[in-house]
């Protein structure tokens, strides 16, 4: 359960962000969440709620685009989605891969404020 | 004062703090020569064991430390004192990982340029930790044989993030009817191409093998120090 300290990570940044913007009001953050950044989306909004009580961000939503893992297959040369992040391979030809391309991350991508 | 809503583009890394300061620890590490092991493994799979037993072993070696992560107990570091290398113990309250900020405090007053290996105990989670880089060389995920087979798939992103796995009690693999083809198959289907070291840190069964991984892991570190010069 360390979604609390990621909710906690997420309202100081996006706090910072809409005071450099001037915001009077912050309605959403906008965050894209790999399949495989090991941050389990219900925690963290139930986490974020929490972490949002007596800041700027009180009230405001979390708005979460969940990435699906992508990994690069060097046998067909493409970028791909693997069958399941329990089973990194190309789904076509099954070579086994460790390239992971995209899935991981946790950024907070865009903010809704008022100014 | 009429208000505008707008959608403004951000694009920031939240793990940044820590992945910054990771990395800041693992130059802190390089100019040292200190070459870093880091364990994840689920509560009970026996790391601190298994931790006792390598630090043992590698004693007349080489100059080794360990620094150990704990939710609530200085347990662990009292255990590992005993094999005689400096122990340093954080103790994380109801934190459920360590992270790079943890381990920088932990190295505070360290000479650290008086080591060669240091091992670094994450607390027993199969899940938060996989977030966290802590500035190690290795990462090296844990599995007892009494946990089933299928933990790799359970816990895809923590394999997914290890550079070797361990199979610890393998005295007792037998008694619980582990299948190790189909654990080895698992790890390389959430982590194609890791390799797989056995142990018994119980009967020592393994451990050579898992010194002669490591001994090779640290001539390769120490080959990459001496290129950067």
């Amino acid at each position: 359960m360390h979604e609390l300290s990621i909710a906690l990570s997420i309202v100081e940044l996006a706090a910072e962000e809409a005071e450099r913007r001037g915001a009077v009001r912050i309605d959403a953050v906008h965050l894209r969440l790999g399949d495989m950044s090991g941050v389990v989306k219900e925690s963290l909004l139930f986490s974020y709620d929490l972490a949002c009580e007596g800041t700027p961000l009180e009230g405001s939503s979390l708005v979460i685009e969940e990435v699906p893992v992508m990994v690069y297959c060097p046998a067909c040369g493409v970028e791909t989605n693997p069958p399941s992040i329990k089973s990194l391979c190309c789904p076509v030809c099954e070579t086994p891969t460790t390239q992971v391309t995209r899935g991981k991350e946790i950024e907070v991508v865009a903010l809704e404020i008022e100014t | 004062m009429n208000t505008q809503p707008r959608l403004v583009e951000v694009r920031r890394k939240v793990m940044n703090q820590n992945d910054l300061l990771a990395r800041a620890l693992r130059e802190r590490f390089r100019e040292a020569g200190v070459y870093v092991v880091s364990l994840v493994s689920s509560p009970g799979s026996g790391k601190t064991t298994f931790l006792e037993r390598s630090l043992t072993a590698l004693r007349p070696l080489c100059r080794v430390a360990a620094i150990v992560g704990d939710l609530a107990t200085d347990n662990d570091a009292a255990r590992l004192a005993r094999s005689q290398v400096p122990v340093r113990q954080i103790t994380t309250g109801a934190v459920c990982h360590l992270d790079a900020a943890m381990i920088e405090g932990a190295l505070a007053g360290w000479d650290l340029d008086g080591l060669d290996i240091l091992f670094i105990e994450n607390v027993g989670n199969l899940v938060c930790p996989s977030s966290y880089d802590l500035g190690e060389d290795l990462r090296m995920a844990l599995i007892s044989v009494t946990e089933g087979e299928d933990k790799p798939l359970k816990y895809p992103t923590i394999f997914n993030s290890a550079d070797v796995a361990v199979i610890t009690k393998v005295d007792l693999a037998e008694a619980a009817e582990f299948d190790a083809s189909a654990a080895n198959k698992n790890i390389q289907s959430v982590r194609p191409g890791m390799p797989v070291l056995r142990v018994s840190a119980k009967t020592g069964e393994g451990m050579d093998e898992l010194l002669r991984f490591l001994a090779s892991r640290v001539a390769e570190f120490a080959l990459r120090l001496q290129s950067d010069f």
